[in-house]
């Protein structure tokens, strides 16, 4: 019986090792794939020079990208940090709004975002005729991320001990003050982590923002102007641009996988800035 | 009054009367309705929603549970609670947390008041050099003082204190209990404790309570020498409890 016990226990390890193994290689292999290929193709001028058709560099793309990341964080992020201390602190536990924006944000959050994608481009796009452009895109975004933000923002709150609640108002301090200077403060880091995670989803989307943001290749001249994010620009280059777009795809994921290697390293920095003063 | 958690009744007609500028003590065993009802005192009950409440209770003739204001009362009534409880962030700003509340913004007061209270806890030599370094880098002892000093930077006339030294060691406790006595002059006390010794060392006037009701209360001095009721000398002799 000790034996049979013995061979399950190996085979057990051997199963882990090797799901450990073929994770971390796939990674890695998919990793070094798009670094290998994108150095390859590598020249400044295809990353910051001007586009044309001769030099089809990425400038605009990339600006494009950033744009879109802090106007979409600026629509959602604050509406759903509030809407979080609202269900959390102030709407009464279990109650029928609760229960509600609960179920509305669990099913927006299931839904695929080519859906939103298209509700964006027939909303934003046709009904309050911002077309195809910037401001339609992030608003699509925007509304894609609320529910993102809204649930791992109460998740963090929820976490804020009740001690700190009762400390505050042990003093004197009303609810606003105690919500505000304790409540949310202490859950700070992971309101914060929320948000790098949404701008994650931001840099990743494609769906949405092509039917919304569109695909015209230019620098965008105002927020009313369509343009590429990154990563649609590297759908459009491997879906139009044969071998040469290819390449072009690849220098834009290899452009991409820095930049988001460098939010990572911000937000570390970001989140151990916010949690000093106040960890918990 | 009486108070009920949902169906559960915490507290039976209590009656007590608490004397100004003196120390009272809550004694008896865990689970008897001390906490409870020192936290009616200050109204931190009403964050509990199955709570409630009957009767009176009143300070200086004024019923709490009446039209008055909460954060005002809790303001006059300073809590240090059974677990410390500082706040994240630094410790210079723990203690100006409430006094910010209630409207100090200049930075030379708010440091007095800082400095003074920080000293009344007994607690200002240990933390002096690092007043910006987070509340909760310092010990367990250290941060029940450091709530007492948040406490006592409100400036409230009552303090209300659930075991605050049943996480000290001895010479904190004794620290504490002289600052007690000292806070006498000014403030009124109510301390909930285990300690009987304690209770015997500073206390005026004490309460003993079983089973969400007070058995005996009075002079502090009559009840230890002289129990009128068998419990309360079973309990205080350590015969049970
Ligand atoms: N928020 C609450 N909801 C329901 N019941 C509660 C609540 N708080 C306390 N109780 C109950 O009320 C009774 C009295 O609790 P309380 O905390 O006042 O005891 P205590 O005398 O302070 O005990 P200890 O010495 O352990 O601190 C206990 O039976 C407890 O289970
Ligand atoms: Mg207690």
């Amino acid at each position: 019986m000790a034996s049979r016990k013995n061979v399950f226990s190996i085979i057990l390890k051997v199963f882990v090792y090797l799901a450990m193994g073929v994770t971390v290689l796939s990674l890695a292999g998919i990793l070094s794939y798009i670094l290998v290929n994108g150095v390859k193709t590598f020249k400044w001028s295809l990353i910051f020079g001007k586009f044309s058709s001769q030099n089809p560099s990425m400038s605009f793309a990339i600006v494009t990208t950033c744009v879109t990341i802090f106007l979409t964080l600026l629509m959602a992020a604050p509406l759903s940090v509030f809407c979080a201390v609202y269900l959390t602190e102030y709407a009464k536990r279990g109650s029928k709004i609760v229960r509600y924006v609960r179920l509305a944000t669990e099913t927006l959050a299931g839904i695929p975002s080519i859906v939103f994608g298209l509700f964006g481009a027939i909303f934003f796009g046709t009904v309050l005729g911002f077309g195809y452009s910037i401001l339609t895109g992030c608003f699509t975004v925007a509304i894609m991320l609320l529910p993102v933000i809204i649930r791992q923002t109460e998740e963090a709150i929820k976490a804020v001990p009740d001690l700190y609640r009762e400390g505050s108002y042990g003093l004197g301090a009303s609810k606003l003050r105690t919500v505000f200077k304790i409540v949310v403060p202490s859950a700070a880091p992971g309101i914060v982590s929320a948000i790098i995670l949404s701008m994650g989803r931001i840099i990743g989307e494609t769906a949405a923002l092509i039917f919304t943001l569109g695909s015209v290749a230019q620098l965008p001249g105002s927020l009313l102007d369509s343009s590429r994010t990154l990563a649609v620009h590297m759908y459009i280059a491997t879906r139009d641009g044969g071998a040469a777009g290819r390449e072009v795809a690849f220098l834009t994921g290899t452009v991409l996988v820095f930049i988001i290697f460098l939010m990572n390293v911000a937000a570390s920095y970001i989140g151990g800035k916010v949690g000093k003063d106040f960890e918990n | 009054m009486n108070l009920h958690y949902g169906a559960f009744h915490a507290l039976h007609n209590v009656n007590l009367g608490i004397d100004e500028n003196e120390i009272t003590a809550f004694i008896g065993p865990s689970g008897c309705g001390k906490s409870t009802l020192l936290k009616s005192l200050n109204r931190m009950n009403d964050l509990v929603q199955t709570c409630r409440i009957t009767g009176k209770i009143t300070l200086d003739g004024e019923d709490i549970y009446g039209n008055i204001d909460v954060n005002m009362l809790r303001k006059r009534m300073g809590m240090v609670f059974q677990k410390p409880n500082p706040f994240p962030m630094s410790i210079y700003d723990n203690v100006a947390y409430g006094p910010r509340t209630h409207g100090i913004k200049k930075k030379s007061e708010l440091d007095r008041i800082v400095e003074e209270s920080l000293k009344n806890a007994a607690i200002w030599d240990e933390v002096k050099d690092r007043l910006k370094k987070s509340a909760l880098a310092v010990s367990g002892g250290q941060q029940q003082r450091l709530c007492i000093a948040r406490a006592l930077a409100v400036k409230p006339e009552v303090l209300l204190l659930d075991e605050p030294t049943s996480a000290l060691d001895p010479i904190s406790t004794v620290k504490i209990e002289d600052l007690l006595l000292e806070l006498r002059e000014r403030y009124t006390i109510v301390i909930v404790t285990h300690n009987m010794g304690q209770a015997a060392r500073i206390s005026d006037k004490t309460a003993f309570f079983l089973h969400g009701e007070i058995v005996e209360s009075g002079l502090t001095m009559d009840i230890f020498s002289n129990p009128s009721d068998r419990k309360t000398e079973d309990y205080i002799t350590g015969r049970f409890g």
